[in-house]
């Protein structure tokens, strides 16, 4: 199959070029000049980066002051709450619109557009809002900050999104494995509801409003968002079928949305600061600030907020103290969690941290989670233990996805000791694509993507080790002729 | 769909070709997974069967001393009480969302792991099909069905742990106190595995016991934490070096002035620019 595809795309390509010097319309596109990178932080009209202390929104983040609601109160939380519940719906969904807030748990999508989806007239059935906790993203550790050292802005943050899209509870669906975590939110969930924040008439706004805190048992497909409904439901954690979408038919069959800790959070200060002032940092159509997790071969690991479209140079050699080694001994960075493709070094020295730009790069900015590998790193290694992983985490559902992501890690071990023929590399292209948009959910295209990133950028690397391999089998065999030659001179 | 997957298949058979000679198949059968599809059926049989590659040992029932049908389990009174303000967070017509925090207490209050009786319990105090129950156990990964050692060491293995030595640290527990990944000490205080991440990678490599992260390790401390747990000496949790929570081991490069006090925008005054 392979040759056949690697023949056809050759057939391909002589065609187009054919097509291209006999067709006059068409030459001007072949001539055209390239287009201009704007992923590249020196094509920006302005540098990005350097958020000062007093624009941050998670002022605790480590946990060095108090996280309780005396704390909380103290640093600016459930301020004049009830003036902004108080606004109402088509009031706080505009204004989130403006903010340009995109939701921070991978996809990238605007938060305000995907809150208006509720329907606005109750047929008799409650509107339900989810909060997705469930970190298990290779990479990421950001929701963990957020809810055991400032938990209180994911509770308010609950109240407003819930009252913008009109919903009577909140479920807070948090990982099995986050024990203390989940201790802290519960703690100041019971906080809230003491001081009247929560509950019956919440804020003294004639608006009531719950906060449930649910936890799982350990399956990183519970943060798919149907699959984290399904779970809710005490079911096994299998995404359902999209139509009908959660906003439409959700949890216990009723209107929900279901959206990241981090996205929550944000929102309160949102409110409290102004659509404008969250807008002016970034990019265009990347607006705000983002919490970034800096880790492997960095010599200072950390978690920290930045301005979007920080240039990734720039954020791992200010706040991680740079790459081990220096910035010549990076070869690779993951730079939104396990499920995006990674980019070499050569992209890494010039682009900006956001969801257009690394899009651009055939990345993305997933999680904001930067994994970074220096040139000691074994890349075959490293994506072939997130195929593992995938497959370790497949729900089994969908035929592709349950087997493709066996291949996919059978075939990764063998490219990490050379075993495998060159038209191989090939062949677990072919694997990746057709896994790819062929199963229910999108667990199915983040196991192909690692993948597809280490073929794109270390095909190279991949040949080398091949033949390494061939070359140390012919020796072998050579010996063992040779053995074979000397034992039967002897007979 | 039908035809991707014939695709799917056709190209399976190619690969096997490349694959003469290879125990690829062996290796995937070794390896303990989450245990998501599969039937879990509750069979009296002395021997398990043997296990389907991807899935976390037997999907069945195996009868052994104090975990065959006829065990009896309840929960303690302290726990019947907890349970009554669980099934307070749902709707009354859906107490099955229980089911998970239910499980979690059976293996709180059973030393770690969830014997059948309980499942039928749980089942039954939630209205469901038994079924339904042994289907949640067996799909997530936190909940044992066989007894496992009184401390559960997780390490986390996967590429953020890895790059930073995660294999390191597993294999010295391995052979500092006589284990394989998915087993447990032969004195029993001891289980380990190889588990996915825990979402504490800026402090990576680190692992889990029992409900603690233990982060920042190296091989020595990481043999150092266990046995003070063993030994019943104090341990510190999180990071085991000089770092705080996810604080640089550099020090901090944010958050270095004291946090501004409340602040809200007046909102009269932004409407009334609108309506100007």
């Amino acid at each position: 199959m392979s040759i056949w595809k690697a023949s056809s795309t050759w057939v391909f390509t002589v065609n187009t070029k054919l097509v291209i010097s006999h067709c006059p319309s068409l030459r001007g596109f072949a001539t055209e000049a390239p287009k201009k990178e704007t992923w590249r932080a020196s094509n920006a009209e302005k540098s990005f980066g350097g958020l000062q202390d007093k624009d941050r929104i998670f002022t605790n983040l480590y946990g060095e002051l108090d996280w309780t609601i005396k704390g909380a109160e103290k640093r600016g939380d459930w301020y004049a709450t009830k003036d902004l519940v108080l606004k109402g719906r088509d009031w706080l969904i505009n204004e989130i619109k403006a903010s340009g807030l995109r939701g921070r748990g991978g996809a990238g999508f605007p938060s305000g557009l995907k809150y208006s989806f509720m329907p606005k007239v109750s047929d008799g059935r409650p509107n339900y809002l989810v909060v997705n906790a469930d970190e298990s993203e290779p990479g990421t550790c950001k929701d963990r900050e957020i809810m055991r050292n400032d938990p209180h802005k994911l509770v308010e943050g609950c109240l407003l999104v819930g009252r913008a899209m009109g919903a009577r509870a909140a479920y807070i669906y948090i990982r099995g494995e986050y024990v203390h975590e989940r201790k802290r939110l519960e703690h100041a969930v019971s906080e809230a509801y003491q001081k009247g924040y929560l509950g019956k008439n919440a804020c003294l706004t004639g608006y009531d409003f719950d906060v449930y805190v649910h936890y799982g048992a350990g399956a990183y497909i519970c943060g798919e968002e149907t699959a984290l409904l399904e779970s809710l439901e005490g079911k096994q954690g299998k995404p359902r079928l999209k139509p009908p979408f959660p906003a439409n038919i959700g949890l216990y069959g009723c209107p929900s949305t279901v959206t990241n800790v981090e996205t929550v959070s944000v929102v309160p200060t949102i409110l409290r600061r102004g659509p404008s002032w969250f807008a002016s940092f970034g990019r265009k159509g990347n607006a705000g600030t983002k919490l970034f997790c800096i880790s492997g071969h960095v010599n200072s690991p950390t978690t920290v907020e930045e301005e979007m479209s920080i240039s990734l140079k720039e954020l791992i050699e200010r706040h991680a103290g740079g790459v081990r080694g220096g910035w010549d001994n990076l070869l690779a960075v993951i730079p939104g969690g396990s499920s995006v493709p990674l980019i070499p070094k050569s992209i890494c020295d010039d682009v900006m941290m956001d969801f257009d730009a690394l899009k651009e790069v055939q990345s993305g900015l997933g999680t904001a989670a930067v994994i970074v590998m220096d040139k000691s790193t074994d890349i075959v290694h490293a994506i072939a233990r997130l195929s593992k992983f995938y497959k370790h985490e497949s729900c089994g559902q969908c035929t592709p996805c349950r087997e493709g992501t066996g291949w996919l890690w059978n075939i990764m071990e063998r490219m990490r000791r050379g075993e495998a023929a060159k038209e191989e590399i090939d062949m677990l292209n072919e694997v990746t694509r057709q896994i790819e948009g062929h199963t229910i959910c999108a667990l199915g295209d983040a196991a192909a993507w690692p993948v597809q990133g280490l073929i794109r950028h270390f095909r190279g690397e991949l040949e080398r080790r091949i033949d390494v391999y061939q070359q140390k089998l012919a020796k072998q065999q050579q010996k063992t002729k040779q053995n074979e030659t000397v034992s039967s001179a002897a007979y | 769909m039908a035809r991707n997957v014939m695709n799917l298949f056709h190209l399976y058979k190619q690969t096997s070709s490349f694959l003469s000679g290879f125990n690829g198949f062996q290796i995937l059968s070794k390896q303990r997974g989450s245990n998501s599809f599969g039937v879990f059926s509750v069979l009296n049989c002395r021997k398990s069967p043997p296990s389907k590659s991807f899935s976390t040992g037997s999907l069945s029932h195996v009868d052994r001393e104090g975990n065959t049908a006829e065990t009896t389990f309840d929960f303690t009174d302290e726990n019947y009480e907890k349970i009554e303000n669980i099934l307070k967070k749902y709707p009354r017509n859906y107490k099955s969302s229980a089911v998970i925090a239910l499980l979690d207490l059976v293996q709180r209050q059973c030393g770690g792991w969830i014997p059948l009786a309980a499942m039928n319990q749980v089942a039954k105090i939630l209205e469901m099909p038994p079924i339904r129950v042994y289907e949640v156990v067996t799909f997530y990964s936190m909940f044992y069905r066989e007894p496992i050692g009184k401390f559960n060491v997780q390490v986390c293995c996967t590429t953020p742990c890895m790059i930073r030595g995660a294999y390191d640290i597993l294999r010295a527990i391995q052979s500092k106190f006589n284990l394989e990944p998915g087993g447990n000490s032969p004195d029993m205080m001891f289980h380990l595995e190889e588990v996915e991440c825990l979402g504490a990678c800026v402090n990576a490599p680190m692992m889990q016991v029992n409900d603690d992260y233990y982060e920042d390790l190296t091989v020595e401390s990481a043999i150092q934490v266990l046995e003070n747990l063993r030994d019943h000496k104090a341990v510190k949790v999180g990071p085991q070096n000089s770092r705080h929570q996810c604080v640089g081991i550099q020090g901090k490069t944010t958050l270095l002035s004291e946090p501004p006090g409340p602040y809200c925008r007046s909102l009269e005054t932004e409407q009334v620019k609108k309506a100007s």
